[in-house]
């Protein structure tokens, strides 16, 4: 589904990314850990080119993102979707109309199948009572549920996650978790999540990478890398791992 | 030493800004060279053309109408005298007119017009910026530099010309109330006088100019939001910036065009 070969990304003399490869299978959750800065949101930005790779491959169901002219990526952006970490609600549109958006601009509806989409993913997302409202009454915790809920509407094969439970307490994190979880299954959608919130990887992932100083370091599925003897990967999961000594 | 290297010190600050000014000014002429390219192409966003006029314009119209009130006021009141000391006070309605017809209205109301709607919208922008909003419409699909920049740029470019003509009604009013005050004129015998000395050939360089104007607002507005960064501090940055550059470029520009106008038609 996605392949990813030898990618590079630098800012100025900072490297980000230095010759980064992984695939992610059809159906699959992938997680990448790393610590803050280590290049995993550029990551997720060089696949849907929200930023140019300086060198390397990308590939989609067979699509060569990088060599896809200016209509040829907006066809393929349809078929993705992207949460982003602060869920980017757009501030003068309402929920619906937020909602609505990816659905007028960019598929021929009638409005009633435009409504029947729209309370559909509210109920996926339980939350058919903020329809009216706008971003600005909803809790972090209900925005990033109407991200994600704008996420899929478009019926998207590929969902990429930008650190979906940052800034959540730990159980709407669980919860938000869990839902991306049930609604990769409902949708059958290929993900990867960025994130260094091992609760969220433990009920997501089905393998997971490790970026540290620009480069994979590790992968695997979480319980190999929880339990592995590794330095980093000990002191990266520490508390994790405290956590378990005391339970 | 002390000495060479606080100079130094003066000689680098002055250089990065030297060199910024610069970049913003290749980044503005590239944004402009972008927008003409995408404005003509589908699709269009009429509605959305047509929201930004309607907002922008009664967001603006009660400031401007008070600053054309006043602007006539004032310009009436210290002609007056000017004019009774060359025995020439019957000229008041005409210099008035011509006063505000050819410069003052246009360039008032373009200043204004920047310090409400540039910041407005480097703000707006700014803010969908940094919170990640435009990357969303990008990877919805959506040109967002279509969808959020050509239309606002082209509204700003068509709503402050309506603005100008408006604001210059409303100055020949304020004008006709402070001759008023100091000689018995009718309303008639005024606006006769008016129209007597308005010519076409005043009017319709004042008017065109704030086209200019109306898209160096929404250009540099669009500009300083879109490209801001840095969060919260980037779109207060994009805000205040986008006024005083907006500001400067529009009092520059009327220089220029003012010398084109008189270089073309000297009998104007």
């Amino acid at each position: 589904m996605v392949e990813i070969q030898d990618l590079h990304k630098s800012f100025n003399s900072n490297l980000v990314l230095d010759g980064v490869s992984f695939n992610v299978d059809e159906a699959e959750n992938m997680v990448v850990f790393g610590r803050s800065g280590t290049g995993k949101s550029v990551l997720l930005k060089c696949i849907i080119r929200l930023m140019e790779p300086d060198a390397g491959d990308i590939s989609i169901d067979g699509r060569d993102v990088l060599q896809l002219d200016g209509k040829e990526l907006n066809l393929l952006r349809k078929d993705i979707g992207f949460l982003f970490q602060g869920a980017a609600l757009y501030d003068s549109m309402s929920v619906r109309e937020n909602l609505e958006f990816p659905l007028k601009r960019n598929f021929d509806l009638p409005q009633s199948e435009i409504d029947e989409r729209v309370y559909k993913v509210l109920d996926a997302v339980s939350l058919e009572e903020a329809v009216d409202k706008m971003p600005s009454e909803l809790s972090g915790g209900m925005r990033k549920r109407i991200g994600l809920a704008r996420s899929i509407i478009t019926n998207p094969n590929l969902m990429l996650y930008d650190e979906p439970t940052t800034g959540l307490d730990p159980i709407t994190a669980k919860e938000i978790s869990t839902l991306i979880l049930e609604l990769q299954k409902a949708y059958k959608m290929t993900s990867i999540i960025v994130t260094h919130d091992l609760l969220c990887a433990k009920i997501i992932a089905d393998r997971a990478i490790v970026l540290e100083e620009a480069k994979i370091i590790h992968s695997g599925n979480i319980d190999e890398l929880v339990s592995s003897n590794d330095p980093f990967l000990r002191n990266f999961f520490s508390d994790e791992v405290i956590e378990n000594n005391r339970s | 030493m002390n000495n060479s290297s606080t100079s130094n010190k003066y000689f680098d600050v002055a250089g990065k800004r030297l060199a910024n000014f610069f970049e913003m000014i290749g980044g503005l002429f590239t944004f402009s060279i972008r927008y003409v390219k995408e404005v003509f192409l589908p699709p269009y966003e009429a509605d959305q053309v047509r929201k930004h006029m309607i907002d922008l314009g009664m967001m603006t119209l009660p400031i401007v109408g008070v600053t054309g009130f006043i602007l006539g006021f004032v310009i009436a009141m210290q002609l007056q005298p000017v004019l009774v000391r060359f025995g020439a006070e019957a000229f008041l309605p005409g210099s008035v007119g011509i006063t505000i017809v050819r410069e003052l209205g246009p360039v008032i109301t373009a200043l204004i017009f920047a310090g409400r709607v540039s910041s407005g919208i480097g703000a707006e922008l700014g803010s969908m910026r940094v919170t990640e909003q435009i990357d969303a419409m990008e990877v919805s699909g959506v040109n967002p530099f279509r969808y959020l920049v050509v239309t606002r740029i082209f509204a700003t470019t068509f709503i402050l010309p309506i603005l100008t003509v408006y604001v210059i009604f409303i100055a020949l009013i304020g004008a006709y109330i402070a001759v008023v005050i100091v000689q018995n004129m009718t309303w008639e015998y005024y606006v006769g006088r008016v129209i007597f000395a308005v010519e076409f050939g005043d009017a319709i360089p004042g008017i065109s100019k704030t086209f200019v104007f109306g898209y160096i607002v929404g250009l540099v507005g669009a500009y300083k939001g879109y490209t801001a960064s840095n969060g919260t501090e980037g779109v207060g940055k994009a805000s205040t910036s986008a006024v005083v550059v907006a500001s400067l470029l529009i009092l520059i520009f009327d220089m220029v065009l003012v010398k084109i106008t008189l270089w073309l038609w000297p009998t104007i």
